[in-house]
C-alpha cells in the first residue's frame, strides 16, 4: 500500500509535464487552431536555453524560469510572423506539416552541435536534498515541480476564462473580423498567444532539465505522449488539459508499478478507448 | 566515319582495360558502417564510429599496395527491419563486402542474419549481446569489443565479492538488456548472491522514478542497471536525486561509455563501478590514437570504447585481406583468415579471434573519479583492476556455438 502512494505521487509528478505541455498546445490549439508539432523542440530549446544561460552567463535556475521562456517566446512569435500567420484559414493538416518540419530542422541543428547523449544541469541548491514522506523519500526538486507547475497552469486557466484579455482572445477566434471592428490588433494578439503557448513549452523545459539530461530529442520522446493527452482532454480545451495531463501521469506511474513494459503504451489505449466512446474527447464541445 | 570507327576502337580498348583489370587479383573492397547515426547510442557509436573506419583504412596502409577500399555509412534507426534493409541494399546492390559496428543488440542479431546469408563480413564492434558467439554465431561474424558475458563477469563478480550479495534489476525490455540480466544473474548465483526483484523498463524511457522507487523498496545491496545509453544516464541522475546511494544502495552500472560519463556530469557519476575494454588514456598508443581522433572529430571528443572496436577490428581485417592477396569477397573465407591471425593493435593489445568469432583482449574495471582529480574535459577514469583476456569473456567449453561442435 505504501508503494501505491508512492507511485501516484511519482505519476502526479509527471502529471505536471503533461499538463503543462498540453496546457501550452491546447491554448495554441484553441485561440490559432494551429495543431503545434514544434512543441517538443521549444520545450528542448527552453531546457537548452537554461543550459546556455548557466554555463555561458553566469545565470542561475532561478532567472532561468523567468528568460528561457521569454527568449523562447519571442523566437515562437517569430515563427508565427514569418511563417505561421500565413495559413490562418487553411486546413489543420498544412500548420501539422508546418510546424513537424519546423521541430525537424530545431532538433537536427541542436543534434548537429550538441550530439544525442545530453549536457549535465544540475538541480539548484536551494532544492537538493530530500524530505521522507514515511512511504516514500520525495526529493524536495520534485514536490516543487509540482506545485509550480499547478500554480503555472491555474494562472493560465484564469488568464483566458477569467479575464477582459482572455474574452478578446476568445472572442477573436470565434470571429476575427467583428473583434477587429471593435478597433482590437486581431493579429498581434494572435501572435502573443502563440508566444504565451510557446513560453508555457519553455517553461516546462526549464523545470525537466535538472531532471533529465538536456538532450535534443527530449521533446520529440515527450510530445507524441502529450499529443495523446491533448486528444483525451478534449482538443482546445483549457481545464480539460490540465486535468487530463495530470491524471494520465497518474495512470502511467500506476502501469509502471503494476506491468512496467505497457507503461509506454498505456496512455495510447485510452487514448484509442476515448476516441471510440468520445471521439470529442473526455471535455471537449462538439466542433 | 573515321572519327566513328576510332571512337569504336578507343570504346573497345576501354572495356578490354576495365575487363584486364578484373581478371587479376581482385583487390577492391567495400566496407559499410551501420550505426545509430541520431539516437541514443549517436555518439558512443554513429559519426565516431565512421570516423575510426576512416581513420583504419589510411592506417592499414593497403591504398600503398594497390588495394581500392571504399566506405559507406547508414543510419539503422535502433530499428531491425530498417537495419536488415540497409544490409541487404548493401549486399545486393551496393555490392558490399563487409559490415561494422552496429550497435543496439536488437539490430545485430538480425543483421547478423542477413549477412550469413550473403556470406559478407561482419565485424560487430557496438552490440552487447553475447549470443552473437553463442547460440547465433556464424561463420561470418567477429565480435570485437565487449559482449554482455564479459560485462557481468567483470562488473558482476568484483561487486558480489566485495558484498554486495542481493540485486535489483533495472533492465531495458529489449534483447541486449534480457542478455545482460541473464548473463549477470548467473555470475550473481555462482558467486553466492541472490537476485530480489527486478523491472524490465521500455527503452528510450525518460522518467525512471517508478522504478527507483521499487528498486528503493526492495532493500537489495545493488542495483544493477541492465540497460545503455540515455537509458543509463537518466537512471543515475534520478538514483542520484531519489537518494538511493545516499540510503546505502550501490549502483552497478553494467554498461557504461565515455560519452554517458560525460552527460551525467562527474559530481553525479563519481564512485562509479563499470568496465571497459577500452579508454583513451591507457598508455601512450590510447592516447597518440585518440589525439589524433579527437583532433577530427567535430565535438572534439576521444573515440569511446565502440569506436575505437570498429578501428581494431578493421586493421585486423585488412591484416587478414593481405594475408589472403586479393579476392576478398567471399565471407566466410576471410573470416577464417581473421580467426588464424593473432589480433594486436595499438588500442586493445594483444588477443585472438575464437573459434565462434569472439574476440578476446584485456577487460579494466574502472571507478569515475571525483572532480576534484579530474585533471581535463575527458579525463573521467581511474583504472582499479585488469582482466586478462583469456578470463573476461565465455570459455570455449562453454559457449553454445555450434561452429564448435564440428
Amino acid at each position: 500500500m505504501q508503494a501505491l502512494y508512492a507511485q501516484l505521487l511519482v505519476g502526479l509528478i509527471n502529471g505536471s509535464f503533461y499538463a503543462l505541455l498540453s496546457l501550452g498546445l491546447a491554448v495554441i490549439f484553441g485561440m490559432l487552431n494551429i495543431i503545434n508539432f514544434a512543441h517538443g523542440a521549444l520545450y528542448m530549446m527552453g531546457a537548452f536555453v537554461a543550459y546556455f544561460l548557466l554555463n555561458l552567463g553566469g545565470i542561475n535556475y532561478w532567472w532561468a524560469l523567468l528568460i528561457a521562456p521569454v527568449i523562447v517566446g519571442i523566437f515562437g512569435m517569430i515563427l508565427e510572423r514569418t511563417m505561421l500567420q500565413w495559413l490562418a484559414g487553411l486546413d489543420h493538416l498544412y500548420g501539422l506539416l508546418l510546424t513537424f518540419g519546423i521541430a525537424l530542422i530545431v532538433q537536427g541543428v541542436f543534434q548537429n552541435y550538441f550530439g544525442s547523449s545530453g549536457l549535465p544541469y544540475s538541480i539548484p541548491d536551494q532544492l537538493k536534498g530530500g524530505v521522507n514522506l514515511g512511504f516514500m523519500f520525495l526529493p524536495i526538486y520534485r514536490g516543487w515541480v509540482v506545485v509550480f507547475s499547478l500554480v503555472v497552469c491555474l494562472a493560465t486557466w484564469f488568464l483566458i476564462e477569467k479575464t477582459q484579455l482572455g474574452a478578446y482572445l476568445r472572442a477573436a477566434t470565434e470571429n476575427p473580423t467583428l473583434v477587429r471592428a471593435f478597433g482590437i490588433n486581431v493579429p498581434r494578439m494572435i501572435t502573443l498567444t502563440y508566444g504565451l503557448g510557446v513560453g508555457l513549452a519553455a517553461l516546462a523545459g526549464v523545470l525537466s532539465a535538472p531532471i533529465n539530461q538536456v538532450r535534443p530529442l527530449m521533446g520529440a520522446d515527450l510530445i507524441i505522449v502529450v499529443f495523446a493527452v491533448v486528444v483525451i482532454g478534449g482538443m482546445g480545451s483549457i481545464m480539460g488539459s490540465i486535468i487530463t495531463g495530470f491524471a494520465l501521469g497518474v495512470i502511467e506511474g500506476l502501469t509502471k508499478y503494476f506491468y512496467p513494459e505497457a507503461s509506454n503504451t498505456v496512455v495510447f489505449v485510452l487514448m484509442v478507448v476515448v476516441l471510440l466512446v468520445k471521439p470529442t474527447g473526455l471535455t471537449g464541445r462538439a466542433a | 566515319m573515321k572519327n566513328t570507327i576510332s571512337a569504336f576502337l578507343l570504346g573497345t580498348a576501354m572495356a578490354l582495360s576495365v575487363a584486364g583489370m578484373a581478371s587479376a587479383d581482385d583487390k577492391v573492397v567495400k566496407i559499410g558502417v551501420l550505426s545509430d547515426q541520431s539516437g541514443l547510442y549517436a555518439d558512443l557509436a554513429g559519426p565516431g564510429s565512421t570516423l575510426a573506419a576512416q581513420m583504419a583504412i589510411e592506417d592499414s596502409g593497403l591504398k600503398a599496395k594497390g588495394w581500392t577500399i571504399d566506405l559507406i555509412s547508414g543510419d539503422h534507426q535502433n530499428k531491425p527491419d530498417i537495419g536488415t534493409t540497409i544490409a541487404r541494399q548493401w549486399f545486393d546492390v551496393d555490392k558490399v563486402d563487409t559490415i561494422v559496428d552496429v550497435p543496439n543488440s536488437g539490430v545485430a542479431l538480425a543483421v547478423n542474419n542477413v549477412v550469413k546469408e550473403k556470406n559478407g563480413v561482419y565485424i560487430n564492434s557496438g552490440a552487447a549481446t553475447s549470443d552473437l558467439t553463442n547460440a547465433q554465431c556464424t561463420p561470418n561474424t567477429v565480435h570485437w569489443t565487449y559482449d554482455t558475458y564479459m560485462l557481468a563477469h567483470a562488473t558482476g563478480q568484483a561487486l558480489v565479492k566485495a558484498g554486495g550479495d542481493t540485486w535489483f534489476f533495472l533492465t531495458a525490455d529489449y534483447a541486449f538488456g534480457a542478455a545482460l540480466e541473464r548473463d549477470t544473474t548467473a555470475v550473481i548465483t555462482a558467486n553466492g548472491g541472490k537476485v530480489v526483484g527486478g523491472v524490465k523498463h521500455p527503452l528510450n524511457t525518460a522518467d525512471f522514478s517508478s522504478f527507483l522507487l521499487q528498486a528503493q523498496a526492495s532493500k537489495a545491496k545493488i542495483i544493477g542497471l541492465a540497460n545503455a545509453g540515455g537509458d543509463t544516464t537518466n537512471s543515475i541522475k534520478q538514483a542520484a536525486e531519489f537518494g538511493i546511494v545516499k540510503g546505502g544502495q550501490k549502483l552497478a552500472a553494467l554498461l557504461l561509455f565515455l560519452t554517458d560519463v560525460k552527460a551525467i556530469g562527474l559530481e553525479t557519476a563519481q564512485g562509479l563501478n563499470f568496465t571497459e575494454t577500452f579508454y583513451w588514456d591507457l598508455n601512450d598508443k590510447t592516447r597518440a590514437f585518440s589525439k589524433r581522433f579527437s583532433e577530427k572529430m567535430k565535438s572534439g571528443a576521444p573515440p569511446t570504447m565502440v569506436q575505437a572496436g570498429v578501428y581494431a577490428g578493421l586493421l585486423h581485417y585488412f591484416k587478414a585481406l593481405e594475408a589472403l592477396g586479393g579476392n576478398p569477397h567471399d565471407g566466410a573465407k576471410v573470416v577464417a583468415k581473421m580467426k588464424t591471425i593473432p589480433t594486436d593493435d595499438p588500442l586493445f593489445g594483444k588477443g585472438e579471434v575464437e573459434a565462434n568469432g569472439r574476440v578476446t583482449h584485456d577487460a579494466y574495471l574502472f571507478e569515475v573519479k571525483k572532480p576534484s582529480e579530474s585533471k581535463g574535459p575527458w579525463d573521467f577514469y581511474k583504472l582499479v583492476g585488469t582482466v586478462p583476456g583469456n578470463q573476461a569473456f565465455t570459455p570455449l567449453d562453454k559457449s553454445t556455438c555450434a561452429l564448435l561442435k564440428k
